[in-house]
């Protein structure tokens, strides 16, 4: 591919590298949209001869998938809650006060990447078992609860760095300042000063959570919870064109929160700077 | 809250330090203390050789192909992608979908990913079917499995190929026109511009973009279990089958292997920190 020209002047290389490109677009979308195109054929072929919507009515009508599917969008929610409460305060005291942390603080929000998600749950098996010092997965209610904590660290590098790029757009420190002056409180500056300020950093970071989470298997599925991924599995290793139909439900659930990134993203770009 | 000492101030970080403390720090920490410990917690270097042992070194074996495999085609084939989006001088409204199809794609692993690849290219699938109604060519004549090591690979490929994307852009956006120019202008070819410009600048961006891909394909568990149950033997799997049943029949060996994952896991993004700070500073 690098023997075509990129930028080259003479309209000779222009031309073989817009051809190039125009190549490797089309390979590329071929490869992407394909499976996608198959997916959504297979998942009509449920019915013989005809193409028709049954496998969607069958898994839309299921009540599993029904309790699944809530579950774990109730369960991003708390998570997005959870991690904006933990990230935001931390991420603002280290702007304000703490900017020699932000090394230590940054490297551990990107832990989850280095650290695979199935090493984290085994970890939380063996030290949170019913015999431990916190029976985290003691009653089902714990477990959740383990559930959520371990969404929120899946999800602290996409969080985190939302916020901290949402943070070094506004000026944290005269903000708070004026606020100060005006006497307000920490919380307040919190919560009527940096919140409404970063907003659209934390909808950024809170839709990708949302992808994650939504179809998220190896957590809930070694932690036991009835959520949305390991039903996928379950729904997969039995039955034929289900899986096809919930394969693009949970792709658009995904595409729908990345196009809500890019219009939330595009107005913070457009957002004026702190008046 | 008013610290106006930095004993105070570093109250403030307290509550998320104790979340990655229990979360995340010690969970880990307690299985890489396990791996070298035996089952009455004495030290041991047992459960580390037994690594070695056939099965499991086979495991880390495949892992590490289909790692390497899909990182090195994801590499070239993402690198393509993202010169033809960056310098291909192709309509305006190209980039921007690209972008944000990449952020979809990157993060649809998983299980839905097995079911796309499964609708495409297994025994019903489409394209396979199409090969055979069409083309008379029988895929699964020749050998061929979505269930296999080879379509483990490909499927892998829809989430690597648009994370080297994403994480490659940037790094061609910050080739400047002037060196290509300065190049043409002292009468450098374009392949000369290439090997002897562009790509030693683009190295350690390029180096640190593949470690990345490394790491997450080495750490991915969903995909490869819903697309090939238990059949194919990675290091993910083996090790999600000993958390659920205790296959290997000794819980520190799991211990082990799990900190075999950190340990080539954690390399691979050591690296790629270190590689994109040293590419940051030759990019500024």
């Amino acid at each position: 591919m690098s023997a075509a020209r990129p930028a080259a002047r003479p309209p000779q290389g222009v031309r073989a590298s817009r051809w190039g490109a125009w190549l490797a677009l089309a390979l590329g979308s071929s490869y992407f949209l394909l499976p996608l195109l198959a997916t959504f054929e297979f998942s009509l072929r449920m019915q013989r001869g005809v193409y028709s919507f049954e496998a969607y009515r069958i898994v839309l009508s299921d009540p599993l998938f029904q309790s699944t599917f809530s579950y774990s969008i109730v369960m991003a929610l708390l998570t997005i809650v959870v991690g904006a409460l933990l990230v935001v305060p931390t991420a603002y005291w280290v702007h304000l006060r703490l900017p020699r942390l932000r090394p230590l603080v940054e490297f551990i929000t990107l832990l989850p990447l280095v650290i695979p998600a199935i090493v984290i749950v085994y970890g939380y098996l063996r030290m949170y078992n019913s015999s431990a010092l916190i029976p985290l997965t003691g009653s089902a209610t714990a477990t959740d609860f383990l559930l959520m904590c371990s969404y929120v660290t899946l999800s602290l590098p996409y969080m985190y760095r939302a916020v901290d790029t949402g943070l070094r757009s506004i000026d944290v420190r005269t903000l708070t300042e004026a606020a100060e002056v005006l006497g307000a409180s920490r919380y307040v500056i919190l919560r009527s000063v940096i919140f409404p300020n970063i907003r659209a950093a934390i909808l950024s970071g809170a839709f990708l959570t949302f992808a994650v989470v939504l179809g998220e298997f190896t957590m809930a599925s070694l932690l036991d919870r009835p959520s949305f991924g390991p039903y996928l599995q379950l729904v997969g290793a039995n039955r034929a064109y289900e899986p096809s139909a919930l394969a693009v439900i949970a792709f658009l659930a995904t595409w729908a929160s990345m196009g809500l990134i890019q219009l939330f993203g595009r107005s913070a770009h457009t957002r004026p700077g702190p008046t | 809250m008013q610290g106006k000492t930095l004993d105070l101030s570093l109250l403030g970080v307290v509550p998320f330090l104790a979340f990655a403390l229990l979360f995340m720090l010690l969970p880990t920490a307690y299985l890489m203390l396990g791996a070298f410990q035996d089952a009455q917690g004495a030290f041991t270097l047992a459960n580390v050789a037994g690594l070695f042992e056939p099965a499991v070194l086979e495991a880390y074996a495949i892992s590490f192909k289909i790692s390497l495999a899909s990182t090195a085609i994801a590499g070239v084939l993402g690198f393509a992608l993202a010169w033809a989006t960056v310098l291909g001088r192709l309509p305006g409204w190209i980039r921007p979908t690209i972008t944000t199809f990449s952020g979809v794609a990157s993060n649809f692993a998983g299980v839905p990913l097995a079911f796309a690849f499964l609708a495409t290219l297994g025994r019903m699938g489409l394209v396979t079917l199409l090969l055979r109604n069409c083309c008379g060519i029988n895929i699964y004549a020749t050998g061929f499995s979505i269930l296999s090591f080879f379509g483990l690979t490909l499927s892998y490929l829809y989430f690597q190929i648009p994370l080297m994307l994403l994480i490659i852009t940037p790094a061609l956006d910050g080739l400047k026109t002037e060196w290509r120019e300065a190049c043409a202008c002292l009468g450098g070819s374009s392949l000369q511009y290439w090997r002897l410009i562009a790509i030693p600048v683009l190295a350690p961006s390029l180096l640190g973009a593949l470690l990345l891909l490394f790491a997450n394909a080495f750490g991915a568990v969903a995909t490869a279990y819903a697309l090939t149950g238990s059949s194919l033997n990675i290091v993910p799997i083996l090790l999600y089958a000993q958390i659920r049943g205790d296959v290997l029949h000794n819980p520190n060996l799991g211990y082990a292997m799990a900190l075999g994952m950190i340990v080539i896991t954690g390399l691979a993004n050591a690296g790629y920190m270190l590689l994109r700070s040293r590419a940051d500073r030759r990019l500024r």
